[in-house]
């Protein structure tokens, strides 16, 4: 079987003199749980709106089981953006009906089951919840489906620690093991243990692509301290 | 039972470790069955590759055997369990004398010292 996610070449420009992602050449595997983690402007968001059809690459290519972004793959990718972009007036309950008509592989139990696990009543209206409720909420949404790849764009910043625990809990015991799942985030102690394999990524670059063993058994040191020390400032 | 991993050293070899202390302090009993890759993966928040790694490990050293029937089961090898025993309780004690020995205490020192020590203990 081909690799999930091929880039090659993968360059983005917003002008001609600095370019948000460079010459970028990834392989993403299937089954994996993978983070993608660099610093403050170092291109990952730009990444992945190229991932997700929202931005089209200015040279090279990504393809995402050998397509090109688009209505096919965005039936297989699950996409949480790093802003939510569900509506205030709506309730959480209107938000589940329209994400079971918009996909077909969401599946409405495993939503309920979530929200009912973190206390979320359904008919409660999107304005009326706290930022890190309406996260919670975009969170489950999106993990409901039964994508190939889910891409997580700071999933989990705004939510305390023991809704993190629950989430990332969830995110082991409910992914399918074909699947893949890229996290971006800049808590790395917090979701290191769950993932496969790290990707960073220095200006735009590939700086390493590594798995967290090989990190901890190289360096003897965590994820989050050799990301501190590659990109020390 | 908490899992409290620490950062520095690849989480599998710590799962190992783990999954052995809790089997050579009985914990798991011979021939009890264990929990799932993904059940484990979950309570310990690993990756579930992570922990099937672990259990390779373990199932290489046949501390657990895989049953066609009923899973991942501890292995009835009662020598066996009794000798990762000993290798655990001789890699701590040896790990106390070189940190007695930083501290500057020859072994016999550190003998008189656990001496005494018992004694208040008991």
């Amino acid at each position: 079987m081909n690799a999930l996610v091929e880039c090659r070449g993968l360059t983005k420009s917003y002008d001609k003199f600095f370019p948000a992602v460079l010459d970028l050449n990834i392989t993403i595997e299937r089954g994996h749980i993978i983070g993608l983690l660099g610093p403050n402007g170092s291109g990952k968001t730009t990444f992945i709106k190229m991932l997700n059809g929202l931005l089209t690459p200015t040279e090279g290519e990504i393809l995402i089981n050998g397509m090109v972004p688009g209505v096919e793959t965005k039936k297989i990718v699950s996409y949480l953006p790093e802003r939510t972009y569900l509506s205030a007036q709506k309730t959480v309950e209107d938000m589940v009906n329209f994400f079971r008509d918009f996909y077909e592989d969401f599946k409405e139990e495993r939503a309920y089951a979530m929200l009912s696990s973190l206390g979320i009543n359904p008919k409660s209206k999107l304005k009326t919840l706290s930022k890190g409720t309406k996260e919670k909420v975009q969170l489950i949404l999106v993990m409901s489906r039964d994508a190939q790849l889910y891409v997580l764009d700071e999933p989990i910043a705004g939510v305390d620690p023991a809704a993190r625990d629950y989430i990332l809990r969830t995110i082991i015991t409910n992914y399918n093991p074909d699947a893949t799942l890229i996290i971006c985030t800049h808590l790395i102690s917090d979701i290191e243990n769950i993932l496969d394999e790290v990707i960073f990524i220095k200006n735009g670059q590939l700086a390493v692509q590594s798995t967290v063993e090989e990190i901890r058994e190289k360096n003897g040191k965590s994820v989050d301290a050799y990301f501190r020390e590659v990109f020390a400032c | 039972m908490t899992w409290d991993l620490n950062n520095d050293r690849p989480i599998y070899a710590q799962i190992v470790e783990k999954i052995e202390m809790q089997i050579v302090s009985g914990y798991y009993k011979p021939g009890d069955k264990l929990p799932s890759v993904r059940e484990l993966a979950a309570e310990a928040g690993v990756n579930p590759n992570t922990m099937q790694k672990a259990f390779g490990e373990l199932e290489r050293s046949e501390l657990i055997v895989t049953q066609r029937t009923s899973g991942r089961v501890v292995t009835e090898d009662g020598a066996l369990i009794q000798n990762i025993k000993a290798d655990i309780a001789k890699e701590q004690i040896k790990i106390f004398f070189d940190k007695m020995k930083e501290l500057g205490f020859e072994v016999e020192e550190t003998m008189a010292l656990i001496e005494s020590a018992a004694k208040e203990v008991l």
